[in-house]
């Protein structure tokens, strides 16, 4: 129902290998290229960072899966900016050319920069959606975990915890809904929530039924339990 | 030349992935898209300015002011911006402190959501798809690896970052610290010891 970026409780990818904590920041110079490509070219204004997520999980699974991260992270935006319009299949193809295109007005300037990356983009705002739970109350989330709206499109309910039940901790308050604003279909805000799942109710064999994993979901992932 | 161009226009750029994002880079560049300079003002924010000592302030101040730790748990966004800790990937903080009864650990099984202007960009193996697919499920065997054993006794709470909320573990204080100034304190606190994977340094 979901794509290959929803790998939660997934077997088989092996041990962890983590880095030193003083390993440079990014392990190659194309890395830090790759990040900084990407966020200036988000601020032409032409996407939404639910967008850009969407863009990268469209990856085909054989991509997705063979790509390190920061070659997703390239591939996605250049699929997104031709998708958008911003270039075409012969910008990609002969390498562009020299004429000023249309939005390089909006181009990030170096000396913007600080102030861009300080500003950040919250995902809150006014709605009249009213909450209808609140902390210690018992809810399931929904069992298909898919976007209602766009078959295939995106969501953030990891298929893991479809169909689970859980509890509400917290109110986070209200948030732009990925599953529409991913697709140009408006930021229809609503209510947002810690939810814990106990262990044992994700998994066939937990290592401690008390653990618990707590995921931020939108109300409309969720019903009474 | 593939015949699904049309879906995956990235397939006519170079695949090799260096060249590819110089490839990208300069077309965007010719067309006025992207300033070279502001990419080198990008890079250098995140690999000079903002990391993991600003998290690493946070917590030892936590550690020493109980009134600001009580905020910080009550509301961390505007407590953490007061220090100058606001911005892209942090516009809505959550601190979760860390028990004897209770750890905490963050992953992002989805992508790779992190609170950057508390610690930066991600490590490597935040990213890779071992922790994301093995945190929420096995987080003790995960720990293991981390070199990080907990007693039968705690409970292990998962935070699975699925949305645009992002979260900062507060670790517990170290034995023995008594009496050690912000800085000092700040100096044990690891970055893993914030994303839960790991426990601050003892004092030597």
């Amino acid at each position: 129902m979901t794509r290959v970026h929803d790998m939660g409780g997934r077997f088989g990818d092996g041990p962890i290998s983590p880095e030193a904590e003083d390993a440079p920041v990014f392990a190659e110079d194309w890395h830090a290229r790759a990040l900084a490509v990407t966020l200036a070219s988000g601020f032409l204004g032409q996407w939404n960072i639910d967008v850009s997520r969407h863009s990268r999980e469209k990856l085909s699974p054989k991509d997705y899966t063979r790509f390190s991260y920061y070659e997703k992270w390239i591939s996605g935006l250049a699929d997104l900016l031709v998708d958008k319009g911003v270039l075409t299949l012969d910008d990609l193809r002969d390498g562009g050319d020299d004429g000023l295109h249309p939005l390089a007005e909006k181009k990030l300037k170096a000396e913007a920069v600080p102030a861009a990356l300080a500003k950040g983009g919250p995902a809150d705002r006014p709605s009249n959606v009213v909450a209808w739970y609140s902390a210690g109350q018992e809810v399931v989330t929904t069992r298909l975990a898919a976007n209602r709206l766009v078959d295939g499109g995106h969501t953030r309910l990891p298929i893991y915890a479809s169909g689970a039940k859980g509890r509400i901790l917290r109110l986070h308050g209200m948030h732009v809904l990925p599953d529409s604003n991913a697709h140009g279909l408006g930021e229809a805000p609503e209510p947002i929530y810690a939810v814990a799942i106990r262990a044992s109710e994700l998994w066939a064999s937990p290592e401690n039924p008390d653990d618990e994993v707590v995921l931020d979901l939108w109300q409309s992932y969720l019903e009474p339990a | 030349m593939p015949h699904d161009d049309h879906d995956h226009p990235h397939a006519l750029l170079p695949p090799e992935p260096a060249l590819r994002v110089k490839a990208l880079e300069t077309i965007l560049t010719r067309k006025g898209l992207i300033d070279p300079a502001a990419l080198d003002e990008i890079i250098d924010t995140y690999q000079n300015k903002i990391g993991p000592q600003n998290g690493a302030r946070v917590v030892a101040k936590a550690w020493s002011d109980p009134a600001f730790k009580a905020a910080l748990l009550e509301d961390a966004t505007p407590v953490v911006a007061d220090l100058g800790y606001y911005g892209r990937q942090g516009e809505h903080m959550v601190v979760v402190e860390n028990t004897p009864q209770q750890h905490n650990m963050v992953v992002c099984t989805l992508c790779s959501c992190y609170p950057w202007p508390l610690l930066g960009i991600p490590p490597g193996w935040y990213k890779s798809d071992a922790y994301r697919a093995r945190a929420v499920r096995e987080p003790r065997k995960v720990l293991a690896e981390f070199d990080v054993t907990l007693p039968e006794s705690s409970s292990v709470r998962v935070w699975d970052s699925t949305a645009e909320i992002r979260y900062l573990v507060l670790p517990m204080r170290p034995e023995g610290t008594d009496g050690m100034s912000e800085d000092e304190l700040a100096a044990l606190v690891t970055r893993d010891s914030m994303i839960g994977t790991g426990l601050p340094k003892m004092p030597s």
